[in-house]
């Protein structure tokens, strides 16, 4: 199989990978957040296609889903959506099962992989299919030349860490702490342990849960991860900018105000984070030469 | 008991949890397994000794004599109102704490709809001595008052869960994603049979003592099986711990008697289904776990469901149950709101049993259906109602309900 277009986003060093909510606050606003993050150095784009039971989810990205969901989002204004970004980078849709499994009318998740592949999706993460129930999924993004990214907790070892090696494809979301997804102030300890585990893995090992500075994403890549995903820190402050009353660009340009868009702050931290990564791994030890 | 440990019943269960909770479901599985199913360390015997000496067990089978002669057939009455706490949900706490405190687990969740099983578990907690955090939906704190009281009193926190419309659905999601962060030393204490294997079979094996006492009581008592057992199913733990000892019988006829609610129409823009009857009328999915039949729009999102009940009112049910409704073995079934609050009051005044709303959609079921259920039935009294007094008041206001008390004698002017 030909490196897939995820593989190619690692290839260039530590990959910065942002996720937003589609639709939050509304398809519109998501097209240009997801091209601000771009512009400000996304390798690869998750977007988090809303489930109302977000299991896996904090406060933040909760709030972020019942504001998409309200705005009307559904998967097919989500596959219009990403058909509409207009982006060099891949896009991988992060969402529950339940919405893939529905999807179309013949069973099973392969009429969701297909319209995923057809408007330029390039993988996935499921956070409720562990790999247990990952086969049928896993057959259809086979199919359509599709990676399938699975999440490697803290408390995976032996046995089910080589299923996951397995049926992963892509990266390997390396879960940084136990819990849900939330901005946090420091880096687990456990990130570590969890890296350490997956040292002989081929796959590329992003890094998220937690991550929302600059500091954070150069100590991870800097401990060895090949990219750093970063959600809650990005989500915050699309909500600030929505509480706020959205400023657009052309507002700004209209009134001569100075005030920031959500765009701008988003690029803004687009580059910190970026730029963490980048100086992580000038950091990295050196792998002794032969 | 059955030792089958597929994860799946047919095409239903499964295990559609994030990767950080299968370490500690592989590990319940293996407990599961060692205690549950093998005794060993004499796990089963120290729990039945619990279940008789802490719970009350076993409940009595009443002939009810007032709905015999009402039906015309022999009327018989499980009463796992008796047990300890009120309802049948102490058969699973109990079942699940004592095998947390066996894994050498620290802490107990637990999330509650009507706060029966979190009552349940906050006694179990305080008799095991366990630390315990029960999750409720701020809705149902509002109508479910005692019982928020009973857990306190017992050592229990109480956390609101103000997402959503804020009942069960979206207390088992919290507890969830508590449990996702305090995995190494807790243990989630799962209420129904629903969620992940193992617990859907677990949770059935910890009520089953239900219908298989049931079996031996009517074979004394009426000399011969019912023709029909009837339960309420919320999730549908009351339901089959009633029926699993019956289901290879195959003459007796096992109805789930869902919550109707308000109407079975369902309002796909705003999201609502106003009833929970996910085993009469909704679709295959997956939730919280499980793959089963839940009320959902076409695109997959869950509904906000309705029930007059709070212990009935959940999107989802077991899996086990979905199964056996697609054999034909169970029969799903349901009564409205209206129906349920009037056969909690005709089995107040005919019975002298005050029962839970949840248990008397079986009994509207009952006065229903009566003609084609049989010469003997059973009906599982899933829990009493001492706690749904509150709402029973104002929701009796509002309806004509010609057998209702009448609350003139409270307006004989204050003090
Ligand atoms: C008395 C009573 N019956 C029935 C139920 C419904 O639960 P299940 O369907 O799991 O038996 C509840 C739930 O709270 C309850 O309190």
């Amino acid at each position: 199989m030909s490196a897939s277009r995820i593989a190619e986003a690692f290839a260039n060093g530590p990959a910065f990978i942002p996720y937003l909510a589609a639709g939050d606050p509304d398809v519109e606003s998501t097209k240009e957040y997801v091209r601000a993050l771009v512009r400000g150095g996304a390798d690869i784009v998750e977007l988090g296609l809303p489930f109302s039971e977000p299991i896996a989810e904090g406060s933040t990205i909760q709030n972020a889903i019942v504001r998409s969901l309200s705005g009307g989002m559904t998967p097919e204004s989500y596959f219009e959506l990403v058909a509409d970004l207009d982006i060099d980078v891949p896009v991988v849709c992060m969402t529950y099962y339940n919405l893939i499994y529905q999807f179309g009318d013949e069973e099973g998740p392969e009429p969701f992989v297909r319209r995923a592949a057809a408007v330029g999706i390039d993988g996935f993460v499921v956070p409720d299919l562990p790999a247990e129930e990952s086969g049928p999924l896993r057959e259809a993004c086979d199919a359509h030349g599709l990676d399938l990214v699975f999440i490697v907790a803290p408390t995976t070892r032996g046995e089910r860490l080589e299923r996951i090696m397995e049926q992963v494809s892509g990266y390997v979301y390396v879960q940084a702490r136990l819990g849900t997804t939330g901005a946090r102030t420091d880096v687990s300890d456990q990130t570590d342990t969890s890296l350490g585990r997956l040292r002989e893995w081929d796959v590329p090992k992003a890094v998220g849960f937690g991550i929302s500075e600059r500091e954070h994403a150069e100590r991870i890549v800097g401990g060895g991860a090949d990219g750093i995903i970063v959600g809650s820190a990005l989500v915050n402050i699309v909500a600030e900018g929505t509480s706020a009353g959205s400023v657009t660009r052309a507002q700004n340009v209209a009134e001569g105000s100075s005030t920031e868009t959500v765009a701008e702050r988003l690029e803004s931290k687009a580059r910190e984070l970026k730029e963490g990564a980048l100086a992580g791994r000038e950091n990295r030890p050196q792998p002794e030469r032969p | 008991m059955s030792t089958d440990t597929n994860t799946k019943f047919g095409r239903y269960g499964g295990q559609y949890v994030p990767e950080a909770l299968m370490p500690a479901i592989e590990e319940l599985e293996e407990a599961y397994q060692r205690y549950v199913l093998g005794n060993e360390a004499g796990f089963m015997d120290d729990f039945r000794e619990r279940l008789r000496d802490f719970g009350g067990r076993p409940t009595p089978l009443q002939r009810a004599e007032q709905l015999s002669e009402r039906y015309d057939s022999e009327i018989y009455l499980k009463r796992e109102d008796l047990l300890h706490g009120g309802a049948h949900k102490l058969n699973n706490a109990l079942g699940q704490v004592l095998l947390a405190k066996y894994m050498g687990k620290e802490r107990i969740i637990a999330e509650t709809g009507a706060g029966q099983h979190g009552t349940a578990t906050a006694m179990a907690c305080a008799h095991l001595g366990m630390d315990c955090e029960i999750y409720m939906g701020e809705r149902d704190i509002n109508r479910q008052r005692p019982n928020v009281f009973r857990m306190r009193l017992n050592g229990a926190e109480v956390n609101p869960v103000t997402t959503g419309r804020g009942t069960l659905k979206e207390a088992i999601s919290e507890t969830m994603r508590d449990w996702a962060t305090s995995v190494e030393d807790t243990h989630y204490v799962i209420g129904s049979v629903v969620g992940p294997h193992p617990f859907p079979r677990m949770v059935r094996d910890f009520q089953s003592v239900i219908g298989e006492e049931a079996r031996e009581q009517i074979e004394e008592k009426a000399r011969r099986l019912p023709d029909s057992v009837l339960a309420c199913a919320g999730g549908g733990s009351n339901t089959m711990g009633a029926f699993h000892e019956f289901v290879p019988q195959e003459g007796v006829g096992l109805y789930a008697v869902e919550a109707g609610g308000s109407s079975l129409e369902v309002d796909e823009e705003g999201g609502v289904a106003p009833n929970s009857a996910s085993l009469s009328t909704g679709s295959e999915g997956v939730l919280h776990g499980a793959r089963t039949k839940l009320l959902q729009d076409r695109d997959g999102q869950i509904m906000e469901s309705h029930s007059v009940s709070s212990g009935l009112d959940y999107a989802g049910v077991g899996p086990e149950l979905a199964h056996l409704v697609d054999e034909g073995r169970v029969v799903p079934v349901n009564v409205d709101d209206d129906g349920a609050l009037e056969a909690f009051h005709r089995l107040s005044q005919l019975e002298g049993v005050i029962p839970a709303l949840e248990t008397a959609h079986a009994f509207a079921y009952l006065e229903n259906e009566h003609e084609n259920l049989g010469d003997c039935v059973i009906v599982n009294v899933s829990g009493r109602g001492d706690k749904d007094l509150e709402s029973v008041i104002e929701e009796t206001a509002e309806r004509e309900i010609d057998i209702a008390p009448d609350m003139d004698v409270f307006s004989g002017g204050g003090l």
